[in-house]
């Protein structure tokens, strides 16, 4: 079969989409430039000598004369205090960049983030570390494209090592329909300013040798949409890089913390309830992913959220045979390989409520059958762990991040199987709707009332089953 | 893999069902007269328990009825089966 790859559109004659282009430029430079501005100097840890030792080749070589033992520790185990101006529930990616940009473009530092477990120890170790902004309504491209951006610099600013790999991300069409939503897709990603590159066959048969393109194949490949600025990030690092950085500008980080009631009065939010004593806070930040209905229904907030499993599972590790990330949503699979090696597999959500941190083997078995059938040569390879994490799918596939109805209480949620990637655009939006207690431009959309007023951000067309999106 | 007990046809693997949500969200009853609020809480809102969840599954590769489960969100264990006729809670 011979299909005609769709050619897509060249912005730059198109003068009213410029526009848009210009506007999500905007927004980032300006958040930006008032940061300078806002920034405030933060009182420095007191008496934790070397605390705040940079990671550098100098303090590499330096630390080396003391065998690596003296290095400093990267953030400290904090104690709850009596008050904090934030409190943040959930030591995840998102609510970790909320405590870094809370103080660093807005210079709020009596700030306290509160875990039940350990940092990271949910959704965000546990997911498949892809970033893109491949998103088809302006909303969300706009918001995620503003994320990568932020991917791009992270490494620097942080300075901490997030293995940022900018390998690209393909999603394969299998079908001439499929071919022609992808090119409809990449049109509307150009027309936001983002990268987005339409591939034939035989180009996506170069670039993935590994992939069955012949004519045999039982899911024959026919193109695929190509963003070549997305990727893969180092997950913990995310989790770890954040907390070091909120740290280092005051911000308590405060681990095996549970909270277990929000305190309101007439006025709005006092203070929480934990498993380590009260905690007075003038504002609260939820930021729990897969547990946010619990959380919310603290102070009474009824959400458009379903807890759902979502797993993933990788292979023993071996040397490098594939470069990119590939999906294939046809087939709910996709694949990258990690850089010990790993081929790190996922698909669709097991599709019943759950908050078991675990699924069952019929997704398993359906992941791996669909990358057989695209990788032969993957059938070699053993699997080595499979595991899964609770999603907060929402009745629209889209995130909130906004006001909610109680004065002080803010709402960070609904990140679906893909929230990783907007970790550090989430961690900005949800500071600055806190900090000015309205939302930035990037986020005025993701509101809980969208529901109520039929401005829902269906990025599929799929309807209010929240495990179909 | 969970095995799901049909009412009709006794247990069945996983993957013969469909999954149908929450059984217990309401739909308005008067559709006509009722308010632009109740149907954002049917359509929209759920309870989202974690432990005991009444659902809705249908038996779609085996004698396709629709049937009530009963089963722990936290554990996975099944807890009741029944055909689909109980009433949801007001
Ligand atoms: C298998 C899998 C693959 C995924 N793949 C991708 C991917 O490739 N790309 C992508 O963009 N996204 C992916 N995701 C989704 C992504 O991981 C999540 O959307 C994202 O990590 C959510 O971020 P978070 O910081 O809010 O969540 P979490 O890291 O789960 O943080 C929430 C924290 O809140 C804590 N908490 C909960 N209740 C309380 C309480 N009462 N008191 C105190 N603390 C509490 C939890 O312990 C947890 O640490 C994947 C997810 C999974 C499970
Ligand atoms: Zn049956």
């Amino acid at each position: 079969m011979l299909l005609r790859p769709f050619s897509l559109i060249d912005i730059d004659p198109i003068a009213s989409h410029n526009d848009k282009r210009k506007l999500i430029e905007e927004i980032v430079t300006d958040s930006r430039r008032t940061l300078s501005s806002r920034m405030t100097s933060v009182p420095r840890g007191a008496g934790l000598k070397g605390y705040e030792m940079r990671y550098s080749a100098l303090n590499l070589v330096r630390n080396a004369f003391s065998g690596h033992r003296a290095w400093p520790v990267a953030w400290r185990k904090a104690a709850p205090q009596a008050s904090y101006d934030v409190v943040i529930i959930g030591g995840g990616g998102h609510g970790l960049a909320t405590a870094y940009y809370l103080a660093r473009n807005h210079g709020i530092t009596n700030v306290a983030v509160l875990e039940k477990g350990w940092i990271g120890g949910g959704n965000t170790g546990r997911n498949t570390t892809i970033v893109r902004s491949n998103y088809l309504l302006d909303t969300n491209a706009r918001f995620y494209e503003h994320s990568l951006k932020l991917w791009e610099g992270l490494t620097q600013e942080l300075n901490f090592n997030l293995m940022v790999s900018q390998r690209g991300v393909l999603n394969l069409a299998h079908t001439p329909g499929q071919l022609e939503s992808y090119a409809r897709r990449g049109n509307a990603m150009r027309l936001n300013g983002i990268d987005a590159e339409l591939l034939s066959r035989d180009q996506v048969a170069a670039m993935v040798p590994r992939l069955d393109c012949s004519d045999r194949a039982r899911f024959p490949v026919l193109g695929g949409l190509l963003q070549p600025r997305g990727g893969t990030v180092r997950h913990d690092a995310v989790a770890w890089g954040f907390a070091r950085a909120a740290d280092q500008r005051g911000v308590d980080i405060i681990e095996g913390c549970e909270v277990t009631a929000i305190r309101r009065n007439e006025r709005g939010v006092v203070g929480l309830e934990t498993s380590r004593g009260a905690v007075q806070a003038k504002q609260i930040g939820i930021a729990v992913a897969g547990n946010s209905s619990r959380v919310a229904a603290m102070a009474d907030l009824h959400l458009p959220i379903e807890s759902h499993v979502l797993q993933a599972m990788v292979s023993e590790p071996i040397k490098p045979v594939l470069d990119q990330v590939v999906t294939s949503g046809a087939t709910h699979f996709y694949i990258s390989q990690s850089d010990k090696g790993e081929l790190v597999f996922g698909g669709d959500l097991d599709g019943y409520n759950s908050y078991a941190q675990r699924g069952n083997l019929p997704i398993i078995e359906h992941v791996i059958a669909s990358a057989l059938e695209m990788f032969p040569s993957f059938a070699q390879l053993r699997l080595m762990r499979t595991w899964g994490g609770i999603m907060d799918m929402t009745m629209d596939g889209s995130p909130i991040i906004a006001k909610t109805p109680v004065p002080g209480l803010y709402f960070n949620g609904g990140w679906c199987y893909g929230g990783f990637k907007a970790t550090p655009a989430s961690g900005w939006v949800f500071a600055e709707t806190i900090a000015n207690d309205a939302p930035h431009a990037l986020n005025e959309a993701f509101t809980l009332e969208r529901f109520a007023t039929g401005d829902v951000l269906d990025e599929r067309g799929a309807g209010p089953a929240p495990w179909l999106h | 893999m969970l095995l799901i007990p049909c009412p009709w046809c006794g247990p069945r693997a996983q993957i013969e069902f469909t999954y149908g949500g929450d059984a217990d969200v309401r739909r308005p009853k008067d559709a006509m007269a009722a308010t632009g609020a109740a149907w954002h809480d049917y359509v929209y809102l759920r309870d989202n328990p974690r432990g005991s969840h009444d659902e809705i599954w249908q038996h779609s590769a085996g004698c396709r009825r629709w049937l009530r489960l009963t089963r722990d969100t936290l554990t996975h264990a099944i807890i009741d089966s029944a055909p689909p006729t109980k009433e949801p809670p007001s």
